[in-house]
């Protein structure tokens, strides 16, 4: 058994109903799971970002990479380990306001997880968590365990490359290049 | 103009002069505009769905241009997924058109509605849902601008009632650039270096040619290849015909049921030259003892296809047309006699062992092999070959002569039984100056037997030839290898096919003789149109030599009785 690694891809496409399908079609038909993912819109007008994150070898991803990148309406395909990208989740608490006022443990806990209150009420409230899936789980952990959780939800992670050159840009650039097309 | 004419001139306009077609509800309004359309876009109506798909391929197969089937929704559009798949796996340009339920109804499980697009997103290059008639003049030229390039492969548009009934200005459109998609990336000249210092130094190259020798008319760059680097060459079986038969450096057929000398030499050689083909299961058995010795070069142009059953220390992205033509121009004139006379004792082992009793029996009931090399003796020297699936297939692989480019039609990475008889029609229609053999087994045969009455409707001048083992014998010889003759469900009674052929008035003979052999065949081959010849073979005969599952692909075996487990 190869030892796994989380990869993160980050795939370019037309904004067309179905290619997200495909996409994960992908994945499927290779039994790797898909760990998160996110969708949105990318610095290219018309062209939609996907950053998808799996726990998978090197062999496996790159054959997975290639197969995506086939698809006809996919620009482009790339994957990452943790060490070539800047990245990013979000996550959402809601605790019950009582148990967040009573226990002077809960805003330290906060602090220290340089976590934020985006809203207090008479029932709840919502503390809002930037950063890595690690800390994340963990804060979801001690908050836990201080009781008067009602809700927690993690985004998809967001990942931007350490690479100087801009792959996409690259791409779009070379095809331009080969067929005498300025700006596409 | 409305939207089912728009969608006939759009086909007119990317030059779609044949279509298979099968009329229904939700396409009756296309088939109307058709109905005008007689005379310059000629209809097949074929008996069913699935034989419009085939048709296509064969059409495509034979022509290299797209093939057109139109078919109404639901049922008939399903009927299409096998050919689809088919054309999919076989790389062959197809653009299947299916009728949909009216926007409005979209979603609603109306009557003959399915989601035609995410049925069909896996198994085709492209897949798209007409809505709006505005739409239609991008998406066929976007369909067939698809379909065609690069590596070809089926396209298929779900058209909706709503917008075959809106009018639109009809303006013609043309596609030939996609960002997303690059067909033929240029040539990476790095690597057309690297693959020709490879070459240069080998002392015992090998040449694959594959399917993608003939999908980019390479044929005439392969052989200024091959004959400068004096390298012997072997062909998948899709690739037959990209190198013909007579051809002095052509070593054979490989795979399971390929040639000894190719096969073993796979193992033996130093440098593996990999041309337009993807290391099929069937090529390679096992990779893990695949050639571990060889430096291997592959040349494709679809770049998933790198890496993804075998590594290749130089991969060669591009239309192998150019890359081929690169490579020849940096390699030196090679002279590897010594390598090639070393694949003469093999093929005479062969000839002894297998392809001698096969073809020439000196007694018995007829065999598969023999059947083959009979018609392959008479047939014209532009004559195509469209098989089934099973034993039919690979005996005539094997024993049928390639002349001439694009001469075998043949289901290989799907295994479609029942794809001969439509595919033929297809072959037919695309290449009318060509004589098409039709090979089938019993019960290949049967399984798209309804395309008689598009034969006889039509009056193409198919030559089938049924070879009836009275079993389903590729099933039934792994039974008699790997289940102790467990003939579950393999043996199989068949109708009077001297009376089927009659129903649909096509000249029938019935052979079970050998000394009547070579006349029926000439009865066949100059009959004016469609003829039968149903030879009765041998019962239980089996296709040798073979390579037994997972084994590697140098330890061929000759008889079942060989030592294999």
């Amino acid at each position: 058994m190869m030892e796994k690694t989380l990869y993160t891809l980050i795939v370019h496409s037309e904004n067309i109903a179905g290619v997200l399908n495909q996409i994960t079609a992908v994945f499927t038909r290779r039994q790797v799971n898909i760990e998160s993912l996110n969708v949105s819109a990318s610095s290219i007008k018309g062209i939609h970002r996907y950053t998808i994150t799996a726990w998978s070898d090197r062999e496996s991803i790159e054959k997975i990479a290639n197969q995506i990148e086939k698809k006809v309406d996919v620009l482009q395909c790339r994957y990452f380990t943790d060490d070539e990208i800047f990245m990013q989740e979000v996550a959402l608490y809601k605790v019950v306001t009582s148990v967040l006022m009573e226990s002077p443990a809960m805003n330290e806990i906060i602090r220290k997880y340089d976590a934020k209150l985006i809203e207090v009420n008479q029932t709840f409230s919502v503390i809002e968590k930037t950063g890595n899936t690690r800390d994340i789980m963990s804060l979801n952990e001690e908050l836990t365990a201080q009781g008067g959780m009602l809700q927690f939800v993690s985004s998809g992670r967001v990942a931007i490359t350490r690479a100087r050159i801009e792959h996409v840009s690259e791409y779009l650039e070379k095809i331009g290049e080969q067929y005498g097309i300025r700006n596409i | 103009m409305t939207g089912a004419e728009a969608l006939i001139q759009s086909l007119l306009d990317q030059g779609v002069d044949t279509a298979f077609v099968y009329p229904g509800g939700t396409i009756i309004r296309v088939f109307d505009a058709l109905f005008s359309h007689r005379p310059e876009l000629r209809q097949i109506l074929v008996r069913h769905e699935q034989g419009a798909a085939h048709a296509a391929q064969g059409y495509a197969r034979i022509s290299g241009k797209t093939g057109v089937a139109i078919v109404t929704s639901g049922p008939g559009a399903t009927n299409t997924l096998t050919g689809i798949s088919d054309a999919m796996l076989d790389s062959t340009p197809i653009v299947v058109i299916a009728g949909q339920v009216g926007t409005d109804a979209l979603g609603t499980d109306a009557f003959q509605e399915i989601d035609l697009v995410g049925v069909t997103q896996p198994i085709t290059k492209w897949s798209y849902q007409i809505r709006r008639a505005q739409d239609i003049p991008w998406a066929v030229a976007r369909a067939f601008y698809i379909a065609q390039s690069g590596r070809p492969g089926p396209v298929v548009l779900d058209f909706s009632k709503t917008a075959q009934n809106e009018t639109i200005d009809y303006k013609p459109e043309k596609i030939d650039f996609i960002r997303s998609y690059i067909p033929a990336p240029d040539p990476d000249m790095e690597r057309i270096h690297a693959a020709a210092d490879l070459i240069n130094a080998a002392r015992k190259p090998l040449v694959l040619v594959g399917h993608g020798v003939e999908l980019g008319n390479a044929e005439q760059e392969l052989k200024a290849f091959i004959e400068k680097a004096d390298a012997p060459a072997a062909r998948t079986l899709l690739g037959l015909s990209a190198l013909e038969s007579d051809h002095p450096l052509n070593m054979g057929m490989l795979g399971m049921h390929g040639n000894l000398a190719p096969n073993v030499m796979t193992n033996q050689c130093d440098v593996l030259i990999a041309v337009g083909m993807r290391f099929d299961d069937r090529v390679t058995s096992d990779v893990n003892f695949y050639a571990r010795q060889a430096k291997i070069i592959h040349l494709d142009i679809d770049k998933s296809e790198f890496g993804k059953n075998v590594k290749p220390d130089v991969a060669v992205l591009g239309d192998c047309r150019k890359t081929l033509a690169l490579i020849t121009e940096r390699i030196d004139k090679a002279s590897h006699k010594e390598w090639i006379d070393s694949f003469k004792p093999l093929c005479q082992e062969e000839h002894e062992k297998v392809i001698d009793g096969a073809t020439h029996p000196k007694n018995g009931p007829l065999l598969m092999g023999e059947v083959v090399n009979a018609v392959a003796q008479q047939a014209p020297r532009n004559a195509a070959l469209v098989t089934d699936v099973g034993l039919n297939q690979m005996f005539a692989a094997r024993y049928f002569k390639y002349n001439v480019p694009r001469s075998i039609i043949t289901s290989g990475g799907l295994g479609t039984m029942g794809f001969s008889l439509p595919a033929a029609i297809g072959a037919s229609f695309a290449a009318e100056d060509r004589m098409i053999f039709s090979f089938q087994g019993d019960g290949g045969f049967q399984m798209n037997l309804q395309e008689l009455g598009t034969i006889m409707e039509t009056g193409a001048p198919i030559k089938i030839v049924v070879m009836n083992n009275t079993y389903l014998g590729n099933v039934r010889q792994w039974q008699q290898m790997m289940f102790e003759s467990r003939y579950s469900c393999t043996p199989m009674k068949s109708p009077e096919f001297g009376k089927i052929a009659s129903a649909y008035g096509i000249p029938y003979r019935k052979v079970a003789d050998r000394s009547e052999l070579a006349e029926a065949i000439s009865e066949m081959i100059s009959a004016p149109g469609a003829f039968i010849l149903e030879t009765e073979v041998m019962t239980e005969e089996n296709v040798m030599p073979m390579i037994p599952g997972h084994k590697p692909v140098d330890k061929m075996i000759f008889t079942i009785d060989d030592d294999w487990k």
